[in-house]
């Protein structure tokens, strides 16, 4: 098993180097930051100057060695178009995204675990075919629509919680929370729609296996020996989902972080995007990107450790 | 039980309706629309429905909602279509390849599959927004690349299986080589599960379309597109959230026929299902 962990680490170690490179390159634009700060009227000679100046004449491997090199210490460089060092900047915008992502990620947990499992319950009767068509149409939809509508519920008619901005947790506790609710439901809602689609098949996968049966013959009733011993089982390829969700929710922070006006790594991004600032974009990318592999790293671990059929297979047995 | 034929009809049925519908208002849209895309209604913006003939209403500047949603079906379709062309012509045949070389190469090919993976559509978007400048050809292009590792993955298991038929093997002894082998006898036995994953990259590809959209680096704003629509609305919410609703429900229609859909052809074409369903 420790072999097997070694190796999947090392993948991990090669995957994320290649993402960065592959970040890199894609958006590498040899003197074009220099062109873009001196704008539309510049001469080639000042182009090329600043070009100079800035080190951005040199091969493109050196420039990636140099910019990744940074990264590993927590400097992202000095944004060509605003000046300002982007490490700060994109670690504070992380932290309000992590709150998100977290908040959002319990409110799925939450809602989705009941949600699969009382469906998969009651399937066959109406109220498990109700909730399994709620959480079909939930897949389909996205959640800045979700948050629109909830802003539109709460806020608009309801006058409760606030549309948008956002409140650091350590300055106004409540102010935070009254700000957070709406986007860790919006995010949260959608998630759990298609993460109860997931608990209820894999519920429905367990309650044939004789173990239930023996736990039914116990005394047990149905949903006692369910959450009691198929969840755990279910939990395997539920854990799975959660983490394929994991970033999937850190990409759709990027949308509701915009409808909410949170100042996260997501609004940052789509911000960067629309300034066209190369160098802020590669610094957010590659920490979304990173989180993404590391996430699935984990994942796979996590899989190692609650599967025993896992540990005895010499190379790890799955396909 | 799930997979039973008649449950599997309906979804079929319920995800062609629904995707039906939207391919009909963009055919329509082609020929007839009850106003004109670029006519501001100026005396009615932010019009409820039915007021001044227009049936779901107008937005801020009085265009009519209907009109732009018909229209707006055309974005939709046509972002997908090229996205997810893109994704299967490109992933097929690697998926294919994966899934009949020896075991190191096609390792190779999965882990630098898996680094994709960890670039979702709304990324890759961004990125080639961010350095391209926001366009539609740049968002068909990044959602299409996007969409390329799941067409891969898919492909290599649905490939695999196959290569361990009996009658691949008989190919093999009777002296077909691989190419032959895999347009002969991989490409039609995978072709359902590549009509599974066009469902599911086109719904992927519709959700990433309008979030672009509506963070204003898709369609420019003289293209009528439901994420834009829906970004519009968001500041007239406390005076006609209907302005909202409309393109929400469009999107949310859309996804879930192509998800119906999705679900309806895989129980149709997947040959675990089949088993699921024989087993007790």
């Amino acid at each position: 098993m420790v072999w097997r962990i070694l190796r999947r680490l090392l993948i991990l170690v090669i995957s994320t180097a290649a993402a960065s490179f592959l970040t890199f390159w894609v958006l590498f634009d040899g003197c074009g930051p220099a062109r873009t700060r001196l704008g539309i009227g510049a001469t080639e000679d000042s182009v090329a100057q600043l070009c100079r100046e800035l080190g951005l004449d040199r091969s493109m491997a050196s420039q990636y060695l140099d910019w990744a090199g940074g990264i590993l210490h927590g400097d992202f460089g000095v944004s060509y178009i605003s000046g300002r060092a982007l490490g700060p900047q994109i670690l504070d915008q992380l932290s309000v995204t992590l709150w998100l992502v977290a908040g959002a990620m319990v409110v799925a947990v939450l809602l989705a675990v009941p949600w699969g499992l009382f469906s998969a319950l009651f399937h066959r009767r109406i109220w498990g075919t109700l909730l399994s068509a709620g959480s079909q149409i939930g897949v389909a939809v996205p959640a800045f629509l979700a948050a629109i509508l909830l802003v539109l519920l709460f806020s608009v008619h309801l006058g409760w919680l606030p549309p948008n901005g956002y409140q650091v947790p350590g300055a106004d506790f409540g102010g935070f929370l009254s700000h957070m609710v709406l986007p860790w439901l919006a995010l949260g809602i959608v998630q759990a729609a298609v993460l109860a689609r997931y608990v209820r098949s894999a519920v429905l996968d367990e309650s044939g296996q004789d173990y239930l049966r023996t736990a039914r013959s116990k005394g047990l009733t149905r949903l006692d020996a369910l959450v009691r011993h198929g969840l755990r089982n279910a939990s395997i390829p539920v854990l799975t989902v959660i983490g394929v969700q994991l970033v999937t929710i850190l990409v759709g922070a990027v949308v509701v972080e915009y409808v909410f006006a949170i100042p996260g790594i997501g609004a940052g991004l789509a911000d960067a995007a629309k300034r066209q600032d190369l160098l802020n974009v590669q610094g957010i990318v590659v920490v979304l990107v990173v989180i993404a592999l590391v996430v699935s790293f984990l994942v796979d671990l996590a899989y190692t450790l609650i599967d025993p059929r896992m540990r005895t297979t010499a190379d790890g047995g799955r396909a | 039980m799930k997979g039973s034929p008649k449950h599997r009809n309906s979804l079929l049925v319920a995800g062609a309706v629904l995707i039906g519908i939207v391919v009909l208002a963009a055919v329509v849209s082609f020929f007839w629309t009850p106003f004109s895309p670029v006519f501001t209604d100026v005396r009615n913006p932010a019009a409820p429905p039915g007021r001044g003939g227009h049936l779901l209403g107008t937005d801020r500047l009085g265009r009519d909602t209907l009109t732009w949603l018909m229209v707006g079906a055309q974005t939709t379709l046509k972002v997908g279509v090229i996205a997810v062309g893109i994704a299967a012509v490109v992933g097929t045949p690697i998926g294919i390849l994966a899934g009949m070389t020896r075991r190191r190469w096609s390792e190779v090919i999965m882990r630098a599959n898996d680094v994709l993976l960890a670039f979702p559509a709304l990324l890759v978007a961004l990125i080639l927004a961010a350095k391209y400048g926001a366009s539609i050809t740049s968002s068909m292009v990044a959602i299409g690349i996007a969409s390329v590792p799941g067409f891969v993955r898919v492909i290599r298991a649905g490939t695999i299986q196959v290569m361990g038929t009996d009658y691949v093997q008989a190919a093999r002894i009777a002296g077909l080589r691989g190419p032959a082998i895999a347009v002969r006898h991989v490409l039609p036995n995978v072709f359902g599960l590549i009509i599974v994953q066009v469902s599911v990259a086109y719904a992927i590809a519709i959700l990433a379309e309008a979030a672009l959209s509506f963070l204003g680096l898709g369609a420019p704003p003289s293209v009528p597109s439901w994420g834009r629509m829906l970004n519009e609305a968001q500041s007239m919410l406390s005076v006609q959230p209907m302005i909202a609703v409309w393109p929400g429900l469009a999107i949310a229609v859309a996804v879930l026929g192509l998800n119906l859909l999705g679900d309806g052809l895989r129980d149709r074409f997947d040959p675990r299902m089949i088993t699921r369903q024989v087993r007790p």
